[in-house]
């Protein structure tokens, strides 16, 4: 869906990590509700019998899973629907109806920090239309390092990579490898080191259209005898052309201006 | 959120409230949170919490020899001064076995040593404690604010008095002379052959345990700052108890028969509670909670008052638990239901008007169908019904009359939707102690196995009506563990060693592990559930008191197989149960003015009788009691 024209769209960017990730998406979504409400913002509610607060999340972050990007679309109510808020009074906050990054970090559980919050361009598309592949780190164990890189090479090599999967109680088949963008050892990470030292490290790229690919189903595709210490997601990505951009970065940047700044450069 | 990590230091009394089930089912439990509340605030104590872990877990624990351990600060069960229970439904009790064993502590108490904490539980089911009096060192009977007090003095004096560390035997001695405590070793059970005839005390306990009961509601307004959990439990909302106590009188309920008298929550303190509540939290549901809601005084204006309040953050649902069965409540509750509205639930429980005279639920037809027609005409598409079956002089057509009652709903609503949803939700009924019902020899398996299916068949051919029924399996073993006396103690702990735990769950409930046990302890069911009793039978809870005079209760009993009501004390002159006059408390309203229409479901009409004078006190302390005219 695309947004309505006459509201006002904020995007949130945000990071889950530590024991709250063991919390699912939906556990998340009821976080930021409470949060949201509590600091007072006007979020706008869907009409109907059973109103709902509009809130989009896009791609869900399978339980269990850390990540560094994740991102939450608010609409707010329209200017005058709501009483005044007390946001307006926090430093840093946009146009006086939205919470500051810092006061909603402090809302939210510890592991569940705020980034930034950008208000989106009329007509933006939704998350779930935009993102089309993520990054992923996974400390993968089982096997050494080296087996790990010869196995991603024969991945890298094949036509096609089989799993199965379960699809409406029925088991199915799909090909892996056209989802497949990305997939490399990484050998050191100072910044991040690996969950446990007998673990590999292991970068990858995965698409998200027709169908987004856990890491576990490529888990399966590496071999049977692995297991997944660990998983982070590290970015989402939005795709054009041969440019990709994050749905907010972490300085606050959207990709549309993103976009617009590169073309400005270029030309 | 709202959770203490407190302190351990010597000196403090240390607690650890353990709820014998879930962290999803257990977390939202009021009791265990006022209580956690209230110790966490006292200088002399500290309050922790614990939860059953599921058996994955524990099996994961057990291999590691990891032991039960504390929420908060992670630390062993053992370590507590204090492990106490809260037992809200008979099926937990093998899990209140195992917990004990998991935290690496002897499960009977006579096998204690000075070292292990004492062992307390409450909760309504402590009104028959004889089942678990093998295991728990002492129960308390009736509302817990005041008595954790008493118990902490009890229990630091024991641990940390002049006089050194007490043995156990010592500490059971000054526990019993606590009022509203039972130390079940203090009592000698003598039987006559297979029969119970008389519980006698020793060391100087009491000859009778009478509950606590706080006087006013006013004084405790807990929980002050409700947990909020990150992941998904039942009962997801604030929760905010208007009233304890009801007096109504349907004489299945033991809830109501054993919280008497009612005592309401000042409305200003509600609206305080949910405000601040609301803030703190940032739910945007906040059910006022009691065993009648719609009968709190002044109903309308509190619910107003919430919806109005600009602090409240425009959008807020009320929802009001046990609602009543009439269309002024329904409408209510579409104003107030604002948002993720599901479906409306009514409790007519007998299928037909005799039956319902009988347990002295008394909804007319027209009642019902009023109130179905306007929740279908306010939006809703889906309405629940809640029945039991297995009642005292109960008939196959009571039973097959839910079936119709329930095909005249799906026609209402058929009337306003294409496609609606009418599910009657079919228990089978528990005889419990402290109700008129007490005497009752319940529903044998085979029968009640029968008129679900007589039902069923009834309601086979009813487009948009779907009957759903508990296992009668399982009303069966609630039925073991709810009238036995101290010998069912055997049976419970054989269950548990088989393997039986998470009884309330019903993958993982086996009505064979009850009936081998039943069998090994040479019990007989017919004897211990099916049995009616008489009027001479020393019943096994006698010695605890809810405060209710057995005449009453037995009168009640006999007028109730005469098909005979009795109305809300509340707004009519007193029948003397018994609950104020043996406690020296009274009934508390919030308002003088019952709500509209009264009190539902009694069979009265306030609006139309003549002046009657009932005696009852507000809500502010400070006012002496008042005769209210009408």
């Amino acid at each position: 869906m695309s947004f309505e024209r006459a509201t006002m769209v904020v995007r949130f960017r945000y990071s889950k990590l530590g024991k709250i990730r063991f919390t699912s998406q939906r556990d998340v979504a009821r976080m930021w509700e409470r949060a949201l409400r509590r600091c007072r913002m006007p979020v706008d509610w869907s009409c109907g019998f059973s109103p709902r607060p509009l809130l989009s999340f896009g791609l869900a972050l399978p339980t269990g899973a850390e990540s560094l990007g994740e991102y939450l679309d608010v609409q707010l109510a329209p200017v005058g629907s709501c009483a005044p808020v007390a946001v307006a009074e926090h430093r840093g906050s946009l146009s006086g109806r939205v919470a500051s990054c810092e006061l909603l970090s402090r809302l939210l559980p510890e592991g569940i920090d705020v980034q930034a919050q950008g208000i989106l361009p009329m007509g933006s598309l939704s998350l779930q239309q935009e993102v089309s592949s993520c990054s992923w780190e996974l400390d993968i164990g089982g096997v050494s390092e080296e087996q790990m890189a010869s196995r991603i090479d024969s991945v890298l090599a094949a036509q096609e990579i089989l799993v199965r999967r379960e699809r409406k109680g029925r088991e199915v088949e799909d090909d892996l490898r056209p989802s497949i963008k990305e997939l490399a050892v990484r050998t050191v990470d100072r910044d991040r080191p690996v969950a446990t030292s007998s673990a590999t490290r292991v970068v990858a790229t995965l698409a998200t259209r027709p169908r987004g690919v856990r890491p576990g189903e490529l888990l399966q595709g590496l071999g049977t005898d692995l297991v997944l210490v660990r998983a982070r997601r590290t970015h989402q990505w939005i795709e054009h052309g041969d440019g990709r951009w994050e749905p907010l970065s972490a300085c606050g940047d959207l990709p549309g201006l993103v976009a617009q700044h590169a073309q400005e450069r270029a030309s | 959120m709202g959770a203490r990590v407190p302190v351990h230091q010597s000196g403090k009394v240390a607690w650890l409230l353990v709820y014998p089930d879930t962290y999803e089912i257990g977390l939202p439990n009021q009791g265990l949170q006022i209580l956690y509340e209230i110790l966490n605030e006292r200088d002399d104590a500290l309050a922790e919490r614990a939860y059953a872990p599921w058996i994955d877990m524990e099996g994961a624990m057990r291999a590691s020899g990891v032991p039960l351990f504390s929420l908060e600060n992670h630390l062993p069960a053992r370590s507590f001064d204090v492990i106490a229970f809260n037992l809200s439904a008979e099926l937990v009790y093998t899990n209140v076995l195992n917990l004990l064993d998991l935290a690496g502590m002897p499960v009977r108490s006579a096998d204690r040593g000075v070292d292990d904490p004492l062992v307390i539980a409450g909760g309504h089911c402590a009104y028959n404690p004889e089942p678990l009096a093998d295991f728990v060192d002492a129960f308390v009977i009736g509302d817990g604010e005041e008595v954790v007090g008493e118990l902490t003095r009890t229990v630091a004096e024991w641990r940390y008095g002049d006089r050194g560390m007490l043995g156990r035997e010592e500490l059971a001695r000054c526990l019993a002379q606590v009022p509203g405590v039972y130390v079940p070793s203090l009592y000698e059970c003598r039987y006559d052959g297979d029969r119970l005839v008389g519980i006698e005390p020793e060391h100087g306990a009491p000859a009778e345990v009478v509950k606590r009961s706080v006087a006013d509601l006013g004084d405790w307004p807990y929980p002050k700052h409700q947990l909020v959990p990150l992941t998904e439990v039942v009962h997801d909302r604030l929760n905010v108890e208007v009233f304890r106590g009801c007096t109504r009188g349907c004489r299945f309920c033991q809830a109501g028969m054993i919280t008497r008298p009612v005592r309401e929550r000042p409305a200003a303190q509600v609206a305080e509670m949910v405000r601040t509540g609301l803030e703190e939290t940032g739910y945007e549901e906040v059910a006022l909670t009691s065993l009648s809601t719609a009968d709190f005084s002044g109903i309308e204006g509190t619910v107003r008052q919430i919806i109005d309040d600009p602090q409240n953050g425009g959008r807020v649902s009320v929802s009001l638990p046990s609602l009543r069965v009439d269309a002024f409540t329904v409408a209510t509750a579409a104003q107030i239901q604002k948002v993720r509205r599901t479906g409306l639930t009514f409790a007519p429980e007998g299928g037909t008007w005799r039956m319902r005279r009988v347990i002295n639920k008394l909804i007319t037809e027209e009642d019902l169908y009023s109130a179905v027609e306007a929740a279908f005409g306010q939006g809703w598409r889906r309405v629940k019904l809640y029945f039991l079956v297995g009642l005292p002089t109960e008939q196959d057509e009571d039973v097959v009359a839910i079936a119709e009652l329930g095909r005249r709903c799906v026609e209402i609503g058929r009337r306003h939707h294409r496609s609606v949803t009418v599910v009657a939700s079919v228990g089978g009924f528990v005889p419990k102690p402290h109700t008129p019902f007490q005497w009752f020899g319940q529903c044998s398996r085979e029968e009640l196995a029968r008129k679900i299916s007589l039902l069923r068949e009834a309601g086979r051919d009813v487009r948009g009506l779907t009957i759903r029924w508990h296992d009668p399996d399982a009303t069966t073993a609630e039925g073991i563990a709810s009238r036995g006396d101290r010998r069912i103690g055997r049976v419970i702990e054989r269950v548990w060693r088989a393997g039986g735990t998470f009884q309330e769950w019903s993958e993982r409930f086996d009505l064979a592990l009850w009936l081998d046990a039943l069998r090994e302890e040479g019990v007989s069911i017919d004897d211990l559930v099916y049995r009616e009793r008489s009027l001479d039978e020393q019943l096994p809870w006698e010695h605890i008191s809810a405060g209710l005079h057995r005449d009453f209760l037995w009168d009640d009993w006999q007028q109730s197989l005469r098909g005979s009501e009795v109305l809300d004390c509340r707004w009519t002159p007193c029948y003397d149960c018994g609950a104020c006059t043996s406690l020296g408390v009274e009934h508390v309203v919030a308002s003088p003015v019952p709500p509209a229409g009264g009190s539902q479901g009694t069979g009265q009409d306030l609006g139309l009788t003549e002046a009657v004078r009932v005696p009852v006190r507000l809500g502010s302390k400070s006012e002496p009691p008042t005769l209210v005219a009408r």
